[in-house]
C-alpha cells in the first residue's frame, strides 16, 4: 500500500470552510516519513482542523488529503477506521475517558480492537506505561493527573498499537518548564528510536524548532513558508521574522481588521449627541 | 414584508434541517444496537447510571402523589357514598395518565439532563474525537447504550411508580381515612383492565422512554463543546423533552382512551 514516494501524508489544494469562514483555501503540504515535522501558525488558523481533516473526521470541500497512499475523502468507514488503528492522536487535552483508570484508558484501544489474554493486555500496557514514565499511577483516574501527566498518558495510550504516524495538537501548550522538557524527549525518543513519523502542531516556536526535522508555517489558509528550522529563521519574508521574533505589530497587524478608528470615534459621538 | 417571508422561510428550513439531523442521528444509534448483543456490560452500566439511580426519586414522588390522590378522591367521593372505590379512582388516575407523565418528567429532569450533561462534556474534552482516532465508533460505544438503558428504564419506572402510588393511596386512604381494607383492592382489581389500562400506560411509558433518551443523547452530541454550550444543551434536554412528554401524552390518549 506504500505510496513510491517518500513523504507519508500529501495535502493538495486543500480547501475547508466553516459556515462562511474560509479556513483553508488552497492548502498543500508533504509530510515526510520517519521525521518530526511541525505546523506552525497562529491560533485560531486551523491547526487542530488539520488534524481533523488528516484523521478523516472532516472532510475538505476541494482538494485532496492522501495519507501513506489512501485518499481519507474516499475511504469507507471501515477503510478509514482500518486507517486511524494506524494513527495515533495526542488532542490538547489529552482526551483520557473519564470513567476509567489511567490503566484501563492504555488498555481501551487494546480491549476494544482485540481478544488478547487478560496477561498479554497487561503486560503491553505496562511497557507502554513505563515508557512514559507513569508505571506508578496506574491506578488513579485521569482527573487525579496533572496536565503533563495526562499528556505522557495519552500518548501511551496513542503508542499502544505501534502506530505509524503520532499526530500532536499542541502538546506544549500550558505545561511547565519541567514538564515541557519530558514532552520534548518523549516526542524525540518515539521519533527516533521507535521510527514513528511525527506530525505536531503548535504554535510554541521554541520548542518546537527545537526538535523539528522540517517546518511548515501556514496562515489564512495557505502555507506561508516551509523549510528546515534554519532555513525558517534565516527567511527573508518579513512576515515570518515577525512570526519567529513575536513582534507585536508588522505585517500581520495587532489590530484585528475593523473600521477607521478615527472616524468610529468621532462617529459615536455623532450618534450620542442626536 | 419580504423580509417577514424571507424570515419565516428561514425558520422552516432550519427546523427540517435539525429534524433530518436528529432522525439521521436516531437511525445512526439504532443500527449501532445490535452491537450491544457483543458487549451486554455496557448496557448494564448503563441501565444501572440511567434507570436505578432514577429509581429513589420516582418511588418518593410515586408514594406522594397516590397519596394525595387519594385524599382529593376520597373527598370528592364521600359526599356521593362512594369512598369504597378511592382506590379505583386511584389506580386508574395513575396507570393511565399520572404513572408515565410524572415519570417521564422526573425521568427528563434526572436521567435527562445527566445524559446530555455527560455526553457534551466527553465532546468538550475531545473525548468523542479520541474514541474516532482510535476508530472505535461512538455510536456503538456511547450512545447505543444509553438508548437502549432509557427506553427499556422509563416503562419499568413508570410501572413502579403506579404500584408505589397505589399503596401510598392505601396508606392514606384504608389507614387513615378508614375506607375497608378489602373493598379498597378488590373495587380496584375489578375496574382496572390489564390490556386495556396498565397494557396502554406502559405504552405511554416506552414512548416516552424512546423520545426522553433520543433528545438527550441528541442535545449532547449536538452540543457546543464549551461549559455555556453544555449548560444550553442540558437546559433544552429538560424543556424539549418536558414539552414532548405533555403534548405526546395528549395525543396518545386521544388515540387510546
Ligand atoms: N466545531 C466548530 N464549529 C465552528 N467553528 C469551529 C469549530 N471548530 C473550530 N472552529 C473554528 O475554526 C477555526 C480554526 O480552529 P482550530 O482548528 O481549532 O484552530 P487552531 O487549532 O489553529 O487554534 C477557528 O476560528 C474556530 O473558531
Ligand atoms: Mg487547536
Amino acid at each position: 500500500m506504500h505510496g513510491d514516494n517518500t513523504e507519508l501524508v500529501r495535502v493538495r489544494d486543500l480547501h475547508f470552510s466553516r459556515g462562511t469562514k474560509h479556513i483553508f483555501r488552497g492548502l498543500s503540504v508533504d509530510i515526510p516519513r520517519g521525521k518530526i515535522t511541525t505546523i506552525l501558525g497562529p491560533s485560531g488558523t486551523g491547526k487542530t482542523t488539520l488534524l481533523k481533516l488528516i484523521g478523516g473526521q472532516l472532510r475538505g470541500n476541494q482538494g485532496t488529503i492522501h495519507v501513506d497512499g489512501l485518499n481519507v475523502a474516499s475511504l469507507k468507514r471501515r477503510e478509514l477506521y482500518q486507517l486511524r488503528k494506524r494513527l495515533g492522536m495526542l488532542f490538547q487535552s489529552g482526551a483520557l475517558l473519564t470513567d476509567l483508570s489511567v490503566f484501563e484508558n492504555i488498555a481501551f484501544p487494546l480491549r476494544e480492537h482485540t481478544d488478547l489474554p487478560e496477561k498479554l493486555i497487561s503486560h503491553l500496557v505496562l511497557m507502554r506505561l513505563h515508557a512514559v514514565g507513569l508505571r506508578g499511577v496506574r491506578d488513579l483516574s485521569p482527573a487525579e493527573l496533572s496536565g503533563g501527566m495526562a499528556r505522557r498518558a495519552a500518548l501511551a495510550r496513542a503508542l499502544v498499537f505501534d502506530p505509524m504516524m503520532i499526530m500532536y495538537d499542541e502538546p506544549f501548550t500550558g505545561q511547565d518548564p519541567i514538564s515541557m522538557g519530558i514532552l520534548i524527549e518523549l516526542i524525540k525518543t518515539v521519533n527516533k528510536a521507535l521510527g514513528i513519523t511525527s506530525l505536531m502542531v503548535s504554535h510554541d516556536l521554541a520548542e518546537s524548532l527545537s526538535i523539528s526535522d522540517y517546518a511548515v508555517i501556514i496562515s489564512e489558509g495557505l502555507v506561508v513558508e516551509a523549510g528546515t528550522p534554519e532555513q525558517l529563521r534565516s527567511s527573508k519574508s518579513e512576515w515570518v521574522q515577525q512570526f519567529l521574533q513575536g513582534k507585536p505589530d508588522g505585517p500581520v497587524p495587532f489590530q484585528a481588521a475593523a473600521p477607521d478608528y478615527e472616524t468610529e470615534l468621532l462617529g459615536s459621538l455623532d450618534r450620542s449627541g442626536s | 414584508m419580504i423580509n417577514y417571508v424571507a424570515g419565516v422561510g428561514r425558520y422552516w428550513i432550519d427546523f427540517l434541517a435539525s429534524v433530518g439531523r436528529a432522525s439521521l442521528f436516531l437511525l445512526n444509534t439504532l443500527t449501532a444496537l445490535p452491537s450491544l448483543f457483543r458487549r451486554p456490560a455496557l448496557l448494564v452500566r448503563q441501565l444501572h447510571a440511567i434507570g436505578v439511580m432514577t429509581l429513589s426519586i420516582v418511588l418518593v414522588s410515586g408514594l406522594f402523589v397516590g397519596m394525595v390522590l387519594a385524599l382529593q378522591g376520597y373527598n370528592i367521593l364521600i359526599d356521593f357514598g362512594q369512598e369504597n372505590r378511592t382506590g379505583t379512582l386511584v389506580a386508574l388516575t395513575l396507570v393511565r395518565e399520572l404513572g408515565p407523565v410524572v415519570t417521564g418528567l422526573l425521568f427528563a429532569g434526572r436521567a435527562g439532563s445527566a445524559i446530555t450533561a455527560e455526553i457534551g462534556l466527553m465532546k468538550a474534552t475531545e473525548q468523542l474525537s479520541g474514541l474516532e482516532m482510535m476508530a472505535v465508533d461512538p455510536f456503538k460505544r456511547i450512545f447505543a447504550p444509553r438508548f437502549l438503558a432509557g427506553f427499556m428504564a422509563m416503562p419499568m419506572l413508570a410501572a413502579m411508580f403506579s404500584a408505589v402510588g397505589a399503596c401510598g393511596g392505601y396508606l392514606l386512604a384504608v389507614v387513615a381515612l378508614g375506607v375497608d381494607s378489602g373493598a379498597y383492592w378488590s373495587l380496584m382489581q375489578s375496574a382496572v383492565n390489564f390490556i386495556y389500562d396498565v397494557g396502554n400506560g406502559l405504552v405511554k411509558g416506552t414512548v416516552f422512554g424512546f423520545v426522553i433518551t433520543w433528545i438527550a443523547i441528541y442535545q449532547g452530541a449536538e452540543s457546543i463543546p464549551t461549559s455555556e454550550g453544555v449548560s444550553r444543551a442540558t437546559t433544552r434536554t429538560v424543556v424539549y423533552s418536558s414539552l414532548a412528554v405533555l403534548g405526546l401524552d395528549f395525543l396518545l390518549t386521544a388515540i387510546m382512551f
